[in-house]
């Protein structure tokens, strides 16, 4: 995967994630953190991306980065079609609903 | 010279922006595939079903569903790519795509990332006889989102209190097709993005993987454009890229046209002020023909892509690509050679046939039993004008293939005559039932009662007896006047050869 603006900096084996970086990253994920959360968190997060640095330093360049843990590929189902739930099912779990839709609040941002 | 759009852009006039800026395009189609079932579960993709009643726990995000790949989707991708002369990947995954908007109940989308399933293809696109490489970047996997109804004083996003949600098209498989950026198109870029998405289409029909109804969304366009100063002829060097917009959900071929105008002349007006172009997304309104700002766009913009782990890799073998090479359509370029050679057009006929885009509608009226002239004279004639005059493509005018092979087996039975076709036509875009449903309540059959039309003919003799004597005198050619008078009188039900001979031997 390429870089990512996020992405903790890496330097000689040390991995720092500084707290501007975490509360960027609360921010994407709509996570609000205050200013004593974000001190607490960022030292604890860079202890936990030391411990997966340290992981690559046991794998070597023939090693591919796994994604999956079972190494299979092409698992299919056919194209055919199952029953869905009935709208009261689905919508039994909304805590809002209106014309048989979820309704929920109002959308400040813009379609992906 | 500028001008002011409708709700308030300057527009730089056309030849202006082309005297200094050299248009780049970039096109984003998504094709919603054509299979019974989602991408990853087993719910039906049947469009226009009562809200949320095609939703199951996987497309709804539930916890501990899991998702498994239909394999008849990665099929269609591998097709679409091949078509496209793309390379297939031999591994590939999906990947998520996370961000907070409630089109995706998961709230993220399932897409993928830096493994797309195709890559590295071109298609030869033609506008007025000459041809425009375009080359595709990469054409991915992914799935469709849920549908959003705002509701509100405004009805737009902006303004409303609260939006309702149906997610029946959530998880439907979605191809995105995206080309590199475009250059060189010139005075052309609108029409050459029209005709690649036209011709992309018609390879998707071909290929028989969608609906491709661009009125349905299933097939939408998004126009990514922007302006390089114009670099003198001859040379070689070409300018840096300028800032794009991205103008999304384009959704018919008409405004493909008209937004990549738009953008051109808005952008220019700006640039030329001195000014510089805000990367941003931007809405296209059918109605009024502009765009209006959406949201601002950063190359960077972080969705915290990561593959996804509930989903395994898609390796496609060489054999089953093989395989499915061969199932491919004949290219565009050969079928249309080939279709030329068949109906005996001119190049000039083939090109205006393709240039309406009436190239598939004209074969199948061909395939229901017409002529080829009958077929094209229909289309190209009567229903181009009749579907530019309601603003609309050929192909959505609402009159089928059938339907015109179905009116020319009437001209040909000597049922109707061209005239009274063009009425037939006003029935069928009326909805007034089949050709002959139409003959029959319009009361438009051809009068072969002789008895009718041998009066119809006396009348007009005699209302006309200067015309008569000359036609007695052996002038032949005045019997056109006297047979306008019978048409007229049998309001152009009458067969004219037919009626010409009644004059003549009444006049013998």
């Amino acid at each position: 995967m390429p870089d990512t603006p996020g992405a903790p900096a890496e330097s000689g084996g040390r991995v720092q994630i500084t707290r501007e970086e975490v509360a960027h990253l609360a921010d994407l994920a709509r996570i609000d953190l205050d200013e004593a959360e974000l001190d607490h968190l960022a030292p604890q997060l860079s202890v936990i991306l030391e411990s997966v640095a340290s992981i690559k330093g046991v794998a070597g360049d023939d090693v591919p980065p796994t994604s999956h843990p079972v190494p299979l590929t092409n698992v299919f189902r056919e194209d055919v079609v199952t029953p869905s739930l009935t709208p009261e099912q689905a919508l039994s779990g909304a805590p809002e609903s209106e014309q048989q839709r979820f309704a929920v609040p109002r959308i400040l941002g813009d379609e992906q | 010279m500028t001008a002011t759009s409708a709700t308030g852009d300057a527009l730089l006039s056309y030849d202006d922006v082309l005297a200094a800026y050299d248009p780049a395009l970039g096109l984003e189609v998504h094709v919603e595939l054509n299979t019974a079932s989602k991408m990853f579960c087993g719910c039906p993709t049947e469009f226009g079903a009562e809200p949320n009643t095609q939703v199951c726990p996987t497309c709804l995000g539930l916890p501990g569903a899991m998702p498994v790949v239909n394999g008849k989707a990665v099929e269609s991708a591998i097709r679409i790519g091949l078509a496209l002369n793309c390379e297939i990947a031999e591994w590939c995954r999906f990947a998520r795509k996370n961000y907070f908007y409630p089109d995706m109940p998961k709230n993220f989308q399932t897409s993928q990332y830096d493994e797309p399933i195709c890559f590295e293809g071109w298609m030869d696109v033609e506008v007025d006889g000459e041809t425009f490489r375009v080359e595709i970047e990469r054409a991915h996997m992914e799935e469709d989102t849920g549908k959003s109804l705002h509701v509100g004083t405004s009805g737009r996003i902006h303004g409303a209190d609260y939006s309702l949600v149906d997610y029946n098209r959530a998880g439907i498989p979605l191809i995105e097709i995206v080309t590199k950026p475009i250059r060189g198109a010139g005075e052309r870029a609108p029409e050459v993005a029209k005709a690649y998405v036209a011709q992309l289409r018609d390879l998707i029909v071909a290929l028989g993987v969608s609906d491709a109804r661009m009125d349905q969304g299933s097939i939408r366009a998004d126009v990514n454009l922007s302006l390089a100063p114009k670099v003198s002829a001859g040379s070689t060097a070409e300018a840096p890229l300028g800032t794009r917009t991205e103008t999304k959900n384009v959704n018919s071929l008409r405004s493909v046209e008209r937004a990549v105008r738009y953008e051109m002349q808005r952008h220019a007006a700006i640039l030329a002020g001195g000014g510089s172009i805000l990367q941003e997304t931007r809405h296209w309104h059918e109605d009024t023909g502009v765009t209006t700002s959406g949201r601002e766009k950063s190359d960077a913009e972080d969705y915290r892509y990561f593959p996804e782990p509930d989903l395994v890799p898609v390796a496609p073998s060489r054999e089953w690509v093989e395989e499915l090479r061969g199932t491919l359509p004949e290219n565009p370029t050969q079928k249309r050679a080939r279709l030329q050679a068949e109906w005996g057009f001119t190049d000039l006929e083939m090109r205006d046939t393709v240039g309406a885009g009436a190239l598939s509608m004209v074969e199948e009226t061909i395939a229901a039993g017409a002529s080829p002239q009958a077929a094209r004279k229909w289309w190209l004639a009567e229903l181009a004008r009749r579907a530019n005059d309601a603003g609309v493509e050929l192909a959505e005018l609402g009159v089928t293939p059938a339907q015109v092979a179905g009116v020319q087996a009437l001209v040909d039975a000597g049922s109707i005559n061209d005239k009274l076709a063009r009425q037939v036509f006003d029935g069928l875009l009326a909805g007034e039932g089949t050709p002959e449903e139409v003959v029959e309540k319009r009361g438009l059959a051809i009068v072969s009662d002789e008895g009718a039309l041998s009066a119809a003919v006396d009348n007009a003799i005699a209302a006309n007896p200067d015309v008569a004597q000359k036609i007695r005198d052996g002038k032949v050619a005045a019997a056109g006047a006297l047979i306008g008078a019978v048409m007229k009188e049998m309001r152009g039900q009458a067969d004219a050869g037919r009626v010409r001979e009644l004059i003549l031997e009444k006049l013998a």
